[in-house]
């Protein structure tokens, strides 16, 4: 298993190191930020004038903001001005063919089960004309387009639908809302857009993986859903694939818009670089993820697997503030070697009898720390509102800290909040009773805790889950011995 | 089959084994008898290959090949198989799963191709039918839930369906009702055949009218006392524990 371990950070190391060759025919802007900049990449996409004063006053609120240090996190200094703030996402493949591709790498795409042509993707293979997916993505296009919806890329939807995007952009984030969602909201570049219209339910899982440049993640992704009426669709943000990217910082921002009796399901698998076993590098990732259940009846929910990035800072959270909306957070944060994560969630209820649900299982491994943050947060006109919060710690040797900070604040005597909350530590016994039974430890602990992290992977649309679950076993590969 | 020479084991510092010797040929029946206390889990364990023992010295030979250095894994596989005194629960493991990756492993061992799904589910009826498993209790999660009794019928039903050439068999039969009890005995005479040999680790002569022995040992303080027939466990039975601590006290 320890083999497997090194592998694994070789496989990611050496990506890291090789994979991005800089493209010359690239479009870069020059390192730092200032207004110009700003003024610069919302002049080279060709942005409407709102687009710009959002950006600007973004910026503007950012330079007086601090960054957050209340998280149970080191992390080192961010040099802001050593940043470049605009890349054309134009990127060409690198390789002719998966020959080229580091074995290693191929070899964690096969343990994950990705098909072939998602390996060439992935890896970044110019993928053969004939066998290419454009087939498929035609016709999900057709599907979707048949039923009105709106899924392309953030640019995209600022150009031909201005009128959605200054409707809604902002509304569940806004763009002073924390550091790093004030930084997203200057510079971001691209991400994705999506849109139901009234009444209509999204026949298929929208996948990022069908966005053309989808595997080329932006490092200031922005994604806007908005559900109207009475639709329904579900979100597939992410991939069970190493993700392995030259920046170092990742502030993505995601908001969710639901309206009347609307249903939004939001599934991500984050599996970004985690740095090596001795903390090397790594992905610190600063997200903000927020839905608003602004409708009577809708519903929220967020579904996430963390696997991967040295830092993790992210609360995805719920603003309920149509009466009877609800809710709901499942996640599965696993560290390894010397990961950091702060996670959880925010329930803010608004509206009236309005119901939330926190699922967090963390599992923590070699040195790493894994710490659990919560809000529950009742207003007093959100009578009758409930909350379920359950949060438990997996704890794979001695070495690795779990924490556990829940904050509750109810406002009305009608509401009832729960918050239960375990820690334990892998069984010795367990990992024997399998190995009794001719299963190895590095299966047993994968068997484990998936068992332990089933009532979220349950929650994960079919296709995701298996993966998901294989990504558990490997991410905790060698960690207990 | 087994061969145990001069064996020492202790824990933490403590010496629990102190110079076991036994000697179980295919198609034998041992059991293995003593207060509490004296070792029987310890050996069981040691055999299994469980960490947190240490061997101090001696020898155990495994179908002539040195059982103590392979992986736990590696001895189920070989075809050692224990049923634990205390089976533990796996939380959201369902047992399907886990028994077919079981099952799965030892055939990947001996070069036998994998069994799908469905033939899984064909054979695993089959075993349950034999050790009268109720079918519900396949559908939660490992010994989840489980009570006292179903949690050894549960060990017996693996056994059954692993096939192992070697079974240790610790207290199966404890807190077990007489029914119970002859289903445990059935699953264990269903198994027995020249090349197959079983140690049975009790602390009731009960069992061993269903099971019969060819040998029975005393372990008492770390080490084995008194061997001999079947009947030894009558003696037991009708003096007592008691006799063997006063014959053995110094
Ligand atoms: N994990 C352990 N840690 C410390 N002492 C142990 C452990 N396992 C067994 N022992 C001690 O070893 C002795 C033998 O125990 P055991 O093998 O369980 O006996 P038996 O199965 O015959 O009742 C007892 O004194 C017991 O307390
Ligand atoms: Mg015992």
């Amino acid at each position: 298993m320890e083999d497997q371990d090194k592998i694994l950070s070789e496989v990611t190391q050496r990506e890291y190191k090789y994979g991005f060759v800089t493209d010359i025919e690239t479009d870069i802007i020059e390192k730092g930020l200032n207004e110009d900049v700003i003024r610069l990449i919302s002049a080279k996409k060709e942005e409407p004038e709102f687009m710009l004063n959002f950006r600007l006053e973004a910026y503007r609120k950012w330079l007086k903001m601090k960054m957050p240090n209340w998280a149970y996190l080191k992390v080192p200094p961010i040099d802001f001005q050593a940043i470049s703030y605009y890349a054309a996402p134009k990127k060409k493949a690198q390789y002719e063919s998966l020959d080229e591709v580091d074995p290693e790498l191929l070899e964690t795409f096969n343990k994950l089960g990705i098909p072939l042509e998602e390996q060439k993707h992935l890896a970044g293979v110019a993928v053969d004309a004939v066998i290419d997916s454009v087939s498929v993505k035609t016709t999900f296009k057709e599907t979707l387009a048949e039923k009105g919806i709106i899924f392309c890329s953030f640019s995209e939807a600022v150009k031909e639908h201005p009128e959605l995007v200054k409707k809604y952009l902002g509304q569940a984030v806004p763009v002073a809302d924390n550091y790093f969602a004030a930084l997203n909201s200057a510079v971001f570049s691209d991400g994705s857009f999506c849109y139901i219209p009234k009444g209509v339910r999204c026949p298929m899982e929208l996948s990022t993986y069908f966005r053309i440049n989808a595997a080329n993640t932006g490092q200031f992704e922005r994604t806007l859903i908005v559900a109207d009426d009475d639709s329904y669709v579900s979100y597939l943000e992410g991939c069970t694939a190493p993700m392995r990217d030259e920046n170092q910082l990742h502030a993505a921002v995601v908001e969710i818009i639901a309206l009347d009796r609307a249903e939004v399901k939001y599934s991500t698998v984050q599996n970004w670089y985690p740095g090596d076993k001795n903390g090397k590098g790594g992905i610190y990732n600063f997200v903000t993820k927020r839905g608003v259940c602004r409708g009577v009846s809708s519903k929220i929910s967020w579904t996430q697997v963390e696997t991967g990035s040295a830092i993790t800072w992210k609360y995805p959270s719920c603003i309920l503030m149509g009466d009877n909306s609800v809710g709901e957070f499942n996640s599965v944060a696993v560290t390894n070697n010397h990961q950091q994560a702060d996670t959880g969630s925010k329930m803010i209820h608004i509206g009236k009898n309005t119901k939330s649900t926190i699922v967090s299982k963390g599992i923590s491994a070699g040195k790493s720390d894994n710490s659990y943050r919560g809000l529950v947060k009742i207003l007093p006109g959100a009578k009758n509102s409930r909350n379920f919060s359950q949060c438990d710690s997996l704890l794979l040797n001695d070495t690795c800290g779990a924490h556990t900070f829940p904050y509750i604040e109810v406002g009305n005597k009608s509401s009832v909040v729960e918050h239960e909350a375990t820690t334990s530590k892998i069984g010795e016994d367990q990992i024997f009773y399998c190995n009794q039974r001719g299963i190895d430890t590095e299966t047993a602990i994968g068997m484990i805790v998936n068992g332990y992290a089933k009532e979220v992977l349950n929650k994960l649309p079919m296709e995701f889950a298996v993966e998901a679950q294989k990504l558990l076993q490997i991410s905790l590969e060698g960690s207990v011995g | 089959m087994l061969s145990i020479k001069d064996l020492y084991v202790s824990i933490e510092g403590m010496e629990i084994l102190k110079g076991i010797n036994l000697e179980v040929k295919p198609g034998e029946i041992h059991a293995i008898m003593g207060p509490n206390g004296s070792g029987k889990s310890t050996l069981a364990s040691v055999l299994a290959g469980k960490e947190e023992y240490e061997v101090t010295s001696g020898e155990v030979l495994f179908e002539g090949e040195n059982l103590l250095e392979k992986a736990p894994e590696e001895r189920a596989k070989e075809g050692l198989f224990l049923s634990f005194q205390y089976p533990v629960e796996i939380p959201g493991v369902p047992m399907v799963n886990f028994l077919k990756s079981a099952v799965n492993e030892h055939r990947k061992y001996k070069g036998e191709k994998e069994l799908t799904a469905g033939e899984f589910l064909k054979l695993m009826r089959e075993k349950m039918d034999m050790v009268d498993m109720h079918p519900n209790l396949t559908n939660r999660s490992v010994n989840e839930g489980f009570s006292g009794g179903e949690k050894k019928k549960n060990e017996i039903f693996q056994m059954a369906l692993l096939e192992p050439k070697l079974a240790i068999l610790d207290e199966t039969d404890s807190g077990l009702d007489i029914d119970a009890l002859k289903t445990v005995a059935n699953g264990v005479n269903a198994l027995r055949s020249p090349e197959r040999s079983a140690i049975v680790v009790t602390h009731y002569q009960r069992l061993l009218d269903y099971i019969v022995p060819d040998y029975v040992h005393i372990l008492y303080k770390g080490k084995i006392v008194k061997t001999a027939g079947k009947e030894l466990a009558l003696e037991l039975e009708e003096k007592g524990y008691d006799w063997i601590k006063t014959e053995n006290a110094n």
